[in-house]
């Protein structure tokens, strides 16, 4: 290995990696763990200078990153803005990530920007309007994105076919890849009322470039029922590890990702996290992923 | 409905709490779910009023936490962010909080956001080198009336009728055993010769003389509009514009 590491497009192992957030900058930069990779939001590297750059040149030294964007409304039925699309091209460029990835959602309307991910009805027009963002991107950034696959609360009336279908179509028709959220399967299937096993079952884990695992908060729908909410604030939930031991144990191991968003732990907790998922990657590629005493 | 008139009414339903819930959203079994949409509305507001918080720690401060709150949320109605940048949503805050009824009776508030703007500002601005503070040294006194500097991208000049910087300092630290706060504005200059932003209280005519070294204008200019304040002096604000590392280049006529 060349000491250039910055110069490379580091691939991202199919190793753990956790989401990176400004108050663990010290203890990664200083402590440099025992981890596959980091992925940024990439809207939190679009200033022009100062800390948030200068801690992230030092951690992307020492480890591959990905790069996800929550801010592209790639399912917006107006355009995509442009401004934004090319301080996206800028951090991609900056720092040469492993992976870029996006969400099925919208956020971005003429009254502004709404900061959540927001749910599409599953309609042939929408599925025309995503693959056509997802193409315009790939073409801007001259590169394959994942798109992940949403936690939902509602259902739309005009919806024409099922989740799994119209991902399939987006990336039939845009030749992106996909990024599973094994938490968002599990709030779906919860809020949606199926099965996150038969949802699992039927995904096209071929396309799946990067699995992600999240924690997520209890509250009741309408009719008092269960309704979860991807709220990314605790530790990943036991049937949502369930899940993803059970997928990687029948598709291999993938790069996985935890993010832990708001009440964002001590570095420790968040590591420990991160050290289950290696578990059980390690244990599914023949002690591929390295171990660390704890 | 097409996607486009589905999503405006979407989201018009998100921002005004009293707008029904959007025709055809519905829970899994086609039924109306006013409390489904609603974790959406309340995502948007809640992470919207964080995004303030975060950019004016010291406003929510002083107001207290619920208060700032409620206040958050009817600007977060009003001015929705115009990008994904969130980094720097609150542009319209200061001029929201002059206007804001219950709380227009404190007149500095709007600067004291307006202070906390510009630290943001300098906090994400381009990296660059600034000189040492002996880069005079080189200059000739003669020449140096035609001195002219290009300042850090982070600088920032405000200039209050209130004592911005004293209150923002009291807001985090306390204040001094047996202060008071002082009468008269200060200007303020905020800069990030580094990593960290720094501010500093300008002397009199201070504001005048860096606001016109910042147009390119030669020394002896600046040095002319600080002169127009009372008490303005000179050898001073140039120790100041030394000390503060707030200049990456320069030149002076007739040098090499």
């Amino acid at each position: 290995m060349t000491t250039h590491r910055l110069s490379q497009k580091d691939a991202i192992p199919a190793r753990a990696g956790v989401g990176l957030k400004a108050c663990h900058y010290d203890d990664i930069i200083e402590g440099k763990p025992d981890l596959g990779w980091f992925e940024i939001h990439a809207e939190n590297y679009m200033g022009d200078g100062g800390k948030p750059h200068h801690a992230l040149r030092q951690i992307r030294e020492h480890y591959p990153l990905s790069c996800h964007g929550v801010g592209l409304s790639i399912g917006s039925a107006q355009g995509l803005d442009p401004d934004h699309l090319d301080r996206l091209k800028k951090v991609v460029e900056r720092y040469e990530p492993g992976l870029v990835s996006e969400h099925l959602a919208w956020s971005t309307h003429d009254t502004g920007f709404l900061n959540d991910l927001l749910p599409v009805p599953y309609t042939h027009e929408t599925l025309d309007r995503v693959a056509q963002h997802i193409d315009q991107v790939q073409t801007h950034l001259g590169r394959q994105i994942l798109l992940e696959n949403p936690s939902t609360y509602v259902a739309f009336a005009e919806s024409e076919m099922s989740e799994i279908a119209f991902l399939e179509g987006v990336v039939a028709k845009s030749g992106c890849g996909l990024l599973l959220d094994v938490n968002n399967v599990f709030v779906s299937a919860t809020n949606q009322g199926y099965s996150p096993e038969d949802y699992l079952a039927r995904f096209p884990v071929d396309h799946v470039g990067e699995i992600h695992l999240g924690g997520h908060a209890p509250d009741l729908d309408d009719e008092d029922r269960p309704l979860l909410i991807d709220a990314h604030d605790r530790a990943v939930a036991g049937q949502v590890w369930q899940l993803y031991e059970d997928l990687i144990a029948r598709i291999g191991p993938r790069p996985t990702l935890v993010e832990w968003d708001n009440d964002v732990p001590v570095w420790p907790d968040l590591f420990a996290e991160a050290r289950r998922a290696e578990a059980i990657l390690g244990s599914k590629a023949g002690g591929g992923a390295k171990s660390r005493a704890a | 409905m097409p996607l486009k008139s589905s999503q405006e009414a979407f989201a018009a339903a998100l921002l005004n709490p009293e707008a029904p819930v959007p025709e055809g959203v519905v829970n899994p079994e086609g039924a109306p779910a006013p409390k489904r949409f609603a974790v959406y509305r309340n995502n948007v507001t809640v992470s919207l009023i964080e995004a303030l918080a975060t950019a004016f720690p010291v406003i929510e401060k002083s107001v207290g936490e619920e208060f700032f709150k409620a206040m958050a949320a009817e600007f977060v109605r009003a001015h929705p962010p115009s990008s994904p940048l969130l980094m720097f949503y609150g542009d319209a805050f200061p001029g929201f909080l002059e206007q804001f009824e219950p709380v227009r009776h404190l007149t500095y508030l709007s600067d004291l956001a307006k202070l906390e703007q510009l630290r943001r500002r300098a906090y994400h601005a381009r990296d660059a080198e600034p000189l040492g503070a002996d880069f005079l040294a080189a200059v000739p006194p003669k020449a140096l009336g035609t001195l002219r500097v290009t300042f850090h991208p982070a600088v920032h000049i405000l200039t209050s009728s209130h004592p911005v910087l004293s209150i923002w300092e009291w807001n985090n630290a306390g204040a001094p055993d047996g202060a008071s706060l002082p009468q008269t504005g200060e200007d303020v200059l905020i800069s990030r010769p580094e990593l960290d932003v720094e501010q500093r209280r300008l002397p009199p005519g201070g504001a005048a003389f860096l606001q016109t070294l910042a147009t390119a204008a030669p020394l002896g200019e600046a040095a002319a509009a600080g002169a127009a304040f009372e008490g303005f002096d000179l050898t001073a604000n140039i120790t100041g514009l030394l000390e503060s590392r707030i200049v990456t280049d320069f030149t002076v006529d007739g040098a090499a």
